[in-house]
């Protein structure tokens, strides 16, 4: 006898309470626009943030700097994604070096690195490569703890077949390691891209006359809240978005896992 | 007659690690020490690192440095104890009501791995530029894992634990205090302990960024009054002072972790 798989209904209690909790903070969110209670437009209305987001989506200003802002994080992710690769591999590999020097990586992984800002505009200057430099920093850490401890829980059983097939050092990096750590490298430049993001970001609102961050914090130097809320809004769908599709693209649902 | 040490041997040595790691970092600061003296890299940019130890003094001095610790210490105690309390407590209710689990949990998950600190201008109008608007930015990032973490610990709570306290006919919340609460507690630590960190890497850079409080305030200072020395000193100590954070959070959660 077969089994009749119906699908579960679109409003099921769980569907019914995420809908319920969404429409309360909106409501709350509305009342305390119109209460008073709160300085004019700190809370602004739902429709203003509405409008604002439509007006932000229609200027060709923010798609500027918006590619700004992209190109540096981009910048930001590839080299410091690549070179958090190449060192979790050397520490992932040699474990005799990942003793010496993982711990530094550890310790310092977990440094708020918005400080190291001074010093990157001492290096780099106001332009947009200390943004990239800020970034690159902080997207570097744990991409390369990410690899390390990836690499290490590779199967020996791989690794094995690889020497006994007396592949060279670059055929194991390639035709063992990297395959085998598919999983790992996508999870750590998923990492790598919110650490980018945040750097790149936060840096852009400390000092720069270009880019999403400086937009931001110029919306709120003239104290145009609706402005602000709406780039909040975008920027953090853009950036769970970015997320998601990093790790489609990484193909995360399609490993299995044993 | 001397005894060569085979590298095999040397390679067991536990701690031939460790001395290969500070070595190299003690010959890095050497290296960039002489390469600043003899003018290949500009004083301008990077002062030599004895100028900076030696500015450690001046910063206790003139700087009041560990006031200013004592101040983002004391923000970050603040965030953690609301970060414990409300993490801890919304974990036990979505645990308790397995449909708002079901509902939300994803939901923290994602919240998880927002990026808050962007947010910081909105906190400023909210709260205003003072210390309220860097504790909440505190508690809003490190809340999430607190609650992920509650509810890992309690639902993996042991069966038969739970199955003791039924048949002492305990109440409700006798079950979650004497039983799944500590049963949990070394999970929810896991959580409070990631909290934690979130709260002080957003807490140094909110201070920084807003140009308020305490250690995150004081390399503003020094970086807009270009004392280079200064600035770095300040920036090794906020490393310094996130990595005991780091040590003195994990050595608790070691303790606090049950024994095999």
């Amino acid at each position: 006898m077969t089994r009749i798989h119906r699908p579960a209904p679109v409003l099921n209690p769980v569907m019914l309470l995420r809908v319920a909790l969404v429409l309360a903070l909106l409501t709350v969110w509305e009342v305390l626009s119109r209460s008073g209670w709160l300085y004019r437009d700190v809370v602004p209305s739902l429709f203003k943030v509405a409008a604002a987001v439509y007006a932000l989506l229609s200027t060709k200003d923010y798609y500027f700097n918006l590619g700004v802002t992209s190109a540096e994080i981009g910048a930001a992710l590839l080299i410091g994604g690549l070179s958090g690769i190449a060192v979790g591999l050397l520490l992932g590999a040699n474990r005799f070096l990942a003793k010496a020097y993982e711990p530094f990586l550890y310790y310092l992984g977990p440094t708020p690195k918005i400080i190291f800002f001074p010093v990157m505009i001492m290096w780099f200057g106001v332009g947009p490569e200390s943004k990239v430099a800020l970034g690159t920093l902080s997207c570097f850490f744990p991409v390369a703890l990410n690899v390390a401890a990836g690499m290490r829980q590779i199967d020996k059983v791989l690794i094995r077949v690889g020497r006994s097939f007396r592949a060279t050092g670059a055929e194991m990096v390639f035709k063992i390691y990297l395959p085998a750590m598919r999983h790992p490298i996508v999870n750590g430049v998923r990492l790598g891209f919110g650490f980018a993001l945040i750097g790149t970001l936060l840096a852009e609102t400390k000092l720069s006359n270009k880019g999403i961050g400086f937009l931001i914090i110029q919306a709120y130097s003239t104290f145009d809240m609706p402005r602000m809320y709406a780039m909040l809004i975008v920027l953090f769908v853009l950036a769970f978005g970015a997320n998601a599709a990093i790790g489609r693209l990484g193909g995360l649902e399609n490993i299995k896992r044993t | 007659m001397t005894t060569v040490v085979s590298p095999m041997r040397a390679a067991r040595n536990p701690y031939s690690p460790r001395i290969l790691g500070w070595s190299s970092a003690a010959a890095c600061l050497l290296a960039m020490e002489v390469v600043i003296r003899i003018g290949w890299i500009s004083q301008f940019i990077v002062p030599p690192p004895s100028e900076i130890a030696a500015s450690f003094g001046r910063l206790i001095l003139e700087e009041h440095i560990i006031r200013r610790f004592f101040y983002t210490v004391g923000e970050c105690l603040a965030a953690g104890a609301m970060i414990t309390v409300c993490g801890v407590g919304v974990g036990v209710l979505l645990c308790r009501f397995g449909l708002f689990r079901k509902a939300y949990e994803t939901w923290v998950a994602a919240l998880a791995s927002a990026p808050f600190v962007l947010a910081y201008p909105l906190f400023m109008v909210i709260f205003g530029r003072n210390a309220w608007a860097i504790i909440v930015m505190g508690f809003v990032s490190g809340l999430p894992p607190v609650i992920l973490k509650t509810i890992e610990g309690i639902s993996g709570t042991r069966r038969v634990l739970v199955n003791v306290g039924r048949s002492f006919n305990l109440s409700g919340s006798q079950q979650v205090w004497k039983i799944l609460f500590p049963a949990a507690l070394p999970t929810i630590f896991v959580g409070v302990r990631l909290g934690l960190i979130f709260a002080l890497i957003n807490i140094v850079g909110t201070e920084f960024l807003i140009n308020f409080g305490g250690l995150g305030q004081l390399i503003t200072d020094l970086a807009e009054r270009y004392d280079l020395a200064g600035t770095y000193a300040a920036i090794c100590f906020v490393i310094l002072v996130s990595i005991l954070f780091f040590m003195v959070l994990e050595k608790v959660e070691r303790w606090l972790r049950p024994v095999d």
